[in-house]
Parts: C-alpha cells; sequence; structure tokens
C-alpha cells in the first residue's frame, strides 16, 4: 500500500478538508440560529407557531437530504432561487453557487435536528423548578434566566453535539453535488490512482475522524465543564 | 399549555395577547404560502403537462416498483446485515478477552465516525464499478451492492453500541442469578442477557431502519437504482423537476412516519418507559465516554 497518491497531492487533501470545514462551521452557526428559532416556535405559548414548527421539522427531519440538495440543484433554479449571484473568494477558496447551495440545503436539515435536541433539553428540566423558582416571586425573566435556561442548555449539550457531528458527516454529501470537498476530491483521487485506492480512502476516512473526535471531544469539555456535582 | 415548564397558566390579559399574536402569526403564515402558490402559478408549475406523468400508469409504475420497492429492498437487505454485524460486535465489544475486544472497539469506532458516503463510493469503486450483475429484480446491481454493504457496516457500528446499551439496560441480577445457577458465561449472555435486551432494542432497531432508508437515496453518488434514481430520469425525460421533488418527497416521508409510527407502537406496546438514545448514540456519544 503505497501513499504516493495522497503525498503528491497534499495541498489538494487539506484544500480539500477546508472546504469540509468552512462548510461545517458556517452550517453549524446558521443551524443553531435556526434550530433555536425553530425551538422558540414549538414550546412557545402560541398554537399556530408550534403547528407550524412541528410540521416543518417532521417533514424535513423524515427527507432524504440528497432530496433536499436535488431540490435546491435542479428543481429551485426554475423558479428562481438559485446562488449563482455567491463570489466569494478567500485566498485560494472559492465560494460560489456549489457552497452556498451546500450551505443552505445542509443548514435547513439540520436545524430540524438541533431543534429536537434543544427541545429534548427544555423537557429535561423539571417541573417543580419552574414551579419553586416562581413560588419566590421571580419574574418571567428571572424564571428563565437564573433557573430554566441554565439547566435545559447544560442537557441539550450532547444531543446538539450528536446533530453537529451527524451535519460534519453529511457535509460528504455536498462532495456529490460539485463542492470540491473531502469526499468528491478522494473520489478524483481514487479515479487518477485507481491502485492505490485503499491508502487514499484510508487517508480521507481517517481525515473525517479527526475532525468527528475534535468535535465531539469540544462537547465532553463543555459537558464535563458545565456539570453540576 | 397550562403545564409548561416555560410559562405559567396565562391570565387574562396573556390570553388576549396570546390571540393577538395567534391571528398576525395565522396571517403571516397564509400570505407565506399564498405568495409559494402564486410564484409556482405563475412559473407554470402547475401546468398538467408537469403532473401528468405522475398519473399515467407507466411512470407511477416505474416510481413505485423500480423506486418504492428497489428503495425498500436496499434498506431491508442493509437492516439485516445491519443487525447481524450489530450483534456480532457488540458482543464482542463487551468480551472479557482484550484481544476479541479492541478490534471490534476500532471496527466500530471507524464505521460509525466515517461518512457514509465516503464508504459507499470507496465500495463501488473497489468491487463494483465494472460489475454488470444483476440481483433478484434489479438489473446492473452494482450500485445496489455498494450502497447495501456501506449501510450494513455504518448502521451495523450503529447498533452493535445499541445492543451494548441493550444488554446495559438489563437489570444485573438477571446475570447475577443466572451464573448462581451455574450457567456458563456464553449461555449467560444468550440465554438469560440477549432475549431481554432484544425487546428494549426493537424501537431502536426500527427507527435505525429510517435511518438507512433514508441513506439509500445516497446511492444517487454511486448510480444506484431506487426513489431518488427514478425520479431523476423523471425529470431529466419530461424537465419537470419541481414536481418530481414534490412526489418523491412525499413517498419518502410517508414511508418514514409509518415506520416512525410502527417504532413508537412497538415500543408502546412492548417495551415501556426503557428507552435507548440511537441519536446520541449514533454520534458517539453516550454515558460511558461522557463519564470517562
Amino acid at each position: 500500500m503505497s501513499l504516493e497518491a495522497i503525498l503528491d497531492n497534499l495541498d489538494e487533501f487539506f484544500k480539500a478538508f477546508g472546504y469540509t470545514l468552512f462548510l461545517f462551521l458556517v452550517t453549524a452557526v446558521a443551524s443553531l440560529i435556526l434550530g433555536t428559532i425553530l425551538v422558540a416556535m414549538r414550546v412557545g405559548p402560541i398554537a399556530v407557531l408550534r403547528v407550524l414548527g412541528s410540521v416543518y421539522v417532521t417533514l424535513v427531519r423524515n427527507t432524504p437530504l440528497v432530496l433536499i440538495f436535488i431540490f435546491f440543484h435542479f428543481a429551485a433554479p426554475i423558479i428562481g432561487i438559485n446562488f449563482k449571484w455567491v463570489q466569494v473568494h478567500i485566498g485560494t477558496f472559492d465560494f460560489t453557487s456549489a457552497f452556498a447551495t451546500a450551505f443552505v440545503a445542509l443548514s435547513l436539515y439540520t436545524a430540524c435536528f438541533v431543534c429536537e435536541g434543544l427541545r429534548s433539553g427544555v423537557n429535561a428540566v423539571p417541573m417543580g423548578q419552574a414551579e419553586a423558582a416562581r413560588a419566590i416571586g421571580l419574574p418571567f425573566l428571572g424564571v428563565m434566566r437564573e433557573v430554566i435556561l441554565p439547566q435545559a442548555v447544560r442537557a441539550s449539550v450532547p444531543p446538539v453535539a450528536s446533530a453537529l457531528i451527524a451535519m460534519l458527516k453529511n457535509t460528504s454529501v455536498a462532495g456529490v453535488f460539485f463542492l470540491a470537498e473531502a469526499t468528491a476530491t478522494m473520489r478524483g483521487l481514487t479515479n487518477d490512482y485507481s491502485s492505490q485506492r485503499i491508502g487514499i480512502f484510508l487517508c480521507f476516512a481517517v481525515g473525517y475522524i479527526v475532525l468527528v473526535e475534535i468535535v465531539s471531544m469540544i462537547s465532553l469539555a463543555l459537558e464535563r465543564r458545565w456539570r453540576i456535582a | 399549555m397550562a403545564a409548561s415548564v416555560l410559562f405559567d397558566a396565562p391570565g387574562p390579559r396573556t390570553r388576549v395577547r396570546h390571540r393577538i399574536y395567534s391571528i398576525v402569526a395565522s396571517a403571516a403564515i397564509v400570505a407565506a404560502l399564498a405568495f409559494a402558490a402564486w410564484k409556482l402559478y405563475d412559473d407554470g408549475q402547475f401546468e398538467y403537462d408537469l403532473w401528468e406523468a405522475f398519473v399515467t400508469p407507466d411512470y407511477v409504475r416505474a416510481l413505485l416498483v423500480d423506486g418504492l420497492v428497489v428503495t425498500v429492498t436496499m434498506a431491508v437487505f442493509a437492516i439485516i446485515g445491519a443487525v447481524i454485524f450489530g450483534f456480532l460486535f457488540g458482543v464482542a465489544k463487551m468480551s472479557d478477552h482484550r484481544w476479541i475486544r479492541w478490534p471490534a472497539w476500532v471496527v466500530v469506532e471507524f464505521f460509525r465516525a466515517m461518512p457514509v458516503l465516503l464508504l459507499m463510493i470507496f465500495v463501488f469503486f473497489m468491487w463494483f464499478i465494472s460489475s454488470r450483475a444483476g440481483f433478484l429484480w434489479i438489473d446492473q446491481a452494482g450500485g445496489f451492492f455498494a450502497v447495501v454493504i456501506a449501510l450494513t457496516c455504518y448502521n451495523g457500528a450503529v447498533l452493535a453500541e445499541v445492543v451494548r446499551a441493550g444488554v446495559q439496560a438489563v437489570p444485573k441480577g438477571q446475570a447475577e442469578a443466572a451464573y448462581a445457577i451455574g450457567m456458563r458465561k456464553t449461555q449467560v449472555m444468550t440465554i438469560i442477557q440477549l432475549p431481554q435486551a432484544v425487546k428494549v432494542m426493537l424501537p431502536a432497531i426500527i427507527s435505525q431502519m429510517v435511518v438507512a432508508l433514508k441513506d439509500t437515496s445516497l446511492g444517487y453518488a454511486v448510480a444506484a437504482p431506487g426513489l431518488t434514481k427514478v425520479g431523476q430520469q423523471i425529470y431529466k425525460e419530461l424537465h419537470n423537476q419541481v414536481p418530481t421533488a414534490i412526489v418523491v418527497a412525499i413517498l419518502y416521508v410517508t414511508l418514514n412516519l409509518l415506520l416512525t409510527w410502527l417504532a413508537t407502537w412497538v415500543q408502546r406496546r412492548f417495551v415501556g418507559e426503557k428507552k435507548i438514545d440511537v441519536v446520541k448514540v449514533a454520534a458517539g456519544i453516550d454515558e460511558d465516554r461522557a463519564a470517562r
């Protein structure tokens, strides 16, 4: 098993994972924001918004990610939704419509799982906590800030982290849709150096595993830091 | 909404405010839906030509037989393989022998932390790229096998953790009692622990089937057959991307909702309160690791 294919193309290898990492980071921020909005709708007091939130989550969660990508790449442009106007170039990285489409599709998809994670965190807070906080006369904002949210956030770290880890692995789908990230690059290298495909595959797999481990270590650190004795 | 952690029961003034919010929100939703519908209509997406395929018997048969049935076949094969994989490696991970436990741990972690698509593409290029063989009712099953093998490995790795969690959910006294009446290690596992664990695991296995079913669409990358592929063929021929995407999505969502409903029913009917969190297990964040 030789690794010349990777060693000769190290810059390409790292650039590919650069795209993966960039996509992960921007999507993580967007899906956290969107997921928070969704969960606010789902646990809020307005029935219409609760229904809207749960319909969105149910529909999108049960649709394959590939189909969402297909929609934004091949169907949406027909009805006037496209991302051709995105033209950002930073260093050697080009963020164009392939990147923007992947970002939108992944964010809309991941937001559902983030929402479910946050909701399980809210549900994990015992009713008595809120009742006790109200009983000692805390106003609504005080109950939220001092009692409910700290516990809810703490409880939702593991499920939200799992949603983000799943999303990190899902960035690979963008490789099928014209973005030169890690999976697409592995496919290209496998084509060019087919005798070394096992080595190429293992290198890229290890790259992903390292990224996943970093995210899960951050989540464990947060969990440990916020744990109550 | 009286019993919520977040809100006290609303008083008269709050109720009025909520009613106003509701009306505003409903109006906004209706307006958004109306705008979307008008936009689609304006672009001519509701024209009969674009939807004709979905009332034409040939296309409907293609969608259901070459699409839905093949997709379900892939998912079923993958989940059967995954259950076998999961039991083998789940039990191996609990072995008392380090030389069995460690390799099993490495294999499970490897397949679990890697995108299933990467594995699928590798498997396809490695063994099936020039394969023209058919399988059952599927022609040119190279992509089919790549999907099934990749999904077997990934879901198997997840189920290995589910198996472990299931066995750990069996009360300790069960195993202790079995040892006390003189059973051997293998007997305790196969006669006492696993049968009880399977009951707890069933809903988790069914929800993993939803994941497998959704992931069969990744076969798009390796030209595998199935619903996504049929949809692709339809819109390439008729240029009705928007209606096709909507119809295919409806088929997937319906199938997945049926499975989810089945999982909930099994949970309620056979299992009760105990639950294995597949999402956490899939990401590799379980109590075991958090405690480490």
